[in-house]
């Protein structure tokens, strides 16, 4: 990939979001409509590997959305995208009516595997560093001026309002109201 | 005028645009001096407070000078020094007469958006969201004050910039967060988050003279400057935050329990945080209650929680029953920011805090947007970014 042509990483998280959802739809799809697919593609009877496939979807798109680094998911997708490709070439014969339709899906699968790939590899390039450049040491930033054992109950003098005292009953038994 | 504003998720950028002006006599216009980026703001950065438009100009911390005055205003003078609390109060409602501040019935002019929303309106509040009235924000050169002749907090000469600016939020967030437990000196204050807000909530449960104070965070520098303020810590990457609290409260669990978190949890780990992420991210739930559910299990019986942290709208797995049986007491809100800035102010002037101790990070205008970023990772040991327009 060219230099200038990388995906920022908001772009990139923006687009896996965009993928996620994609692949929810499809997943709702094959899972529940095997059928529809089946059919268009002319491979009957393949309906519980495409109700599986959608299962895989579901959760992938799941995955990306729900992950704060969603770049292995992605990966996942890629590999999934090969197992689609896999799967259709086996519905590419000559005798398959619909062959044409399988040839339109699998150049989809194709297309969508490139955006995937594109999409997992920015994240993986401008993946945030794990650890803060700069050590920074902040034990002595206490905020009390004349010191945190002069701090401690230097404010005991300011009155709890009324609306936001414990009631009576559960405070502790030695102290009453002052 | 430059001006930080809302173009979507994770797009903040440094625009120019036209300067605000007087529009109702009780007004005022501010030259921004000093201004902050909030915790609170990072949730509409990353998306997740609904509400906003393009080209909203953000920002709800912010202090200046002010540099106009519209003719009923007999409060401001041209060149006061004020802090802007960010909830906009009109002092004369109910609630303001109350001190109930940050439910102020008039200041909201997109009520019924909020009505709808929340069953009433709160306060309009600046640069957050066409929900809490769609002001414009002080995360610019200038802004406008409504209601200037109620809310604005005059400082007097002799201190800085950087002492006094949280006044108007951090500070009497994390205060009240702590008087509204009603803190005795018998009491353990556990407090999870050490962002700005879980700081200024060990330092104030300090200072109101507590037992124990335990701050609970993942981030190293975070959790040294809790130490150094006085708390005992608590990295939960590390320890399992159940145990270490019934270790320090003879099995008892901590009286006092404040969420400095808010929606956007990030508990690595536990199934509960996991199944929120999901749910959060199909639309399911809006935030991600963890912090919650641990307290609620961990709290004493009788105890009190206190809910400082924002969350914006619907939280899924709350187990009421814990809270029931248990007989917690819960309070939250939105700070009532003027109900105690007088007092704090006067505890800043006798040296009892300086809260500019939480700054890490001071840089102009145009680098807003970045530092967004810088501040939601916690890169560069960033706790607080202040800006200088
Ligand atoms: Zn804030
Ligand atoms: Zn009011």
């Amino acid at each position: 990939m060219h230099h200038e042509g990388r995906l920022s990483r908001d772009r990139a998280l923006g687009l896996a979001e965009a993928l996620g959802w994609f692949s929810i739809g499809l997943g709702a799809l094959e899972l529940f409509a095997p059928r529809t697919v089946t059919r268009a593609l002319g491979m009957e009877g393949k309906e519980e590997t495409v109700a599986l496939y959608g299962v895989r979807e579901i959760v992938t798109g799941i995955g990306i959305l729900a992950s704060e680094n969603p770049g292995p998911w992605l990966w996942g997708r890629v590999g999934g995208d090969a197992l689609d490709l896999f799967s259709l070439a086996g519905g590419a014969h000559a005798d398959n009516p619909q062959r044409s339709h399988v040839g339109v899906a699998m150049a989809t699968v194709a297309g969508i595997a490139v955006v995937d790939w594109v999409c997992a590899e920015a994240l993986q390039e401008t993946r945030p560093a794990t650890t803060p450049p700069r050590r920074v040491d902040y034990a002595r930033r206490s905020g009390f001026p004349q010191g945190a054992h002069a701090a401690r109950g230097a404010a005991s003098d300011f009155e709890i309002p009324n609306d936001m005292r414990t009631p009576d009953l559960l405070r502790p038994l030695n102290q009453t109201r002052h | 005028m430059r001006a930080l504003r809302y173009h979507g998720k994770h797009d903040i950028r440094c625009d120019t645009v036209p300067d605000p002006e007087i529009e109702h006599p009780r007004d005022a216009i501010i030259r921004v001096t000093s201004c902050a980026i909030c915790g609170s703001d990072l949730h509409l950065y990353d998306g997740f407070m609904p509400g906003m438009k393009n080209g909203d100009i953000v920002g709800h911390e912010f202090m200046g000078e002010v540099v106009e005055v519209g003719s009923e205003n007999k409060k401001l003078k041209v060149g006061d020094r004020v802090v802007v609390p960010f909830t906009i109060v009109c002092g004369e409602c109910d609630q303001c007469r109350r001190g109930n501040f940050s439910v102020c019935e008039r200041t909201n002019r997109n009520r019924e958006m909020a009505e709808t929303a929340f069953g009433h309106s709160t306060a309009g509040l600046f640069g957050y969201t066409h929900l809490t009235g769609g002001y414009a924000g002080g995360q610019a050169e200038y802004v406008r004050v409504p209601y200037a002749d109620v809310g604005p907090v005059k400082i007097p000469d002799g201190l800085t910039d950087e002492q006094v600016l949280f006044l108007g939020d951090i500070f009497p967030t994390g205060w009240q967060a702590i008087v509204q437990l009603d803190p005795q000196p018998t009491d353990t204050v556990a407090i999870w988050g050490a962002g700005p807000v879980g700081q200024f909530c060990v330092r104030s449960a300090v200072l109101l003279g507590v037992k124990q104070v335990i701050s609970i965070d993942n981030v190293p520098e975070r959790l040294a400057m809790a130490q150094a303020g006085g708390a005992i810590t608590i990295n939960f990457d590390e320890e399992s935050v159940v145990e270490r609290l019934n270790e320090l409260t003879g099995g008892k669990g901590p009286e006092k329990c404040v969420d400095a978190v808010g929606l956007e949890a990030h508990a690595s780990g536990t199934i509960d945080s996991m199944v929120d992420r999901v749910k959060q991210a199909t639309m399911l739930e809006t935030d991600r209650p963890h912090v919650l559910r641990e307290i609620f299990y961990v709290c004493r019986p009788a105890g009190t929680v206190s809910v400082p942290g924002v969350y914006g709208g619907v939280v899924d797995k709350i187990p009421f029953g814990m809270v029931m049986n248990k007989g917690l007491t819960i309070r939250t809100g939105q700070t009532h920011v003027n109900r105690w800035t007088d007092d704090l102010l006067r505890r800043i002037q006798e040296g009892q805090i300086d809260p500019s101790f939480v700054i890490t990070h001071t840089v102009g205008l145009e680098k807003g947007p970045e530092m967004y970023k810088t501040f939601r990772d916690k890169q560069d040991g960033c706790i607080k970014v202040v800006l200088k327009p």
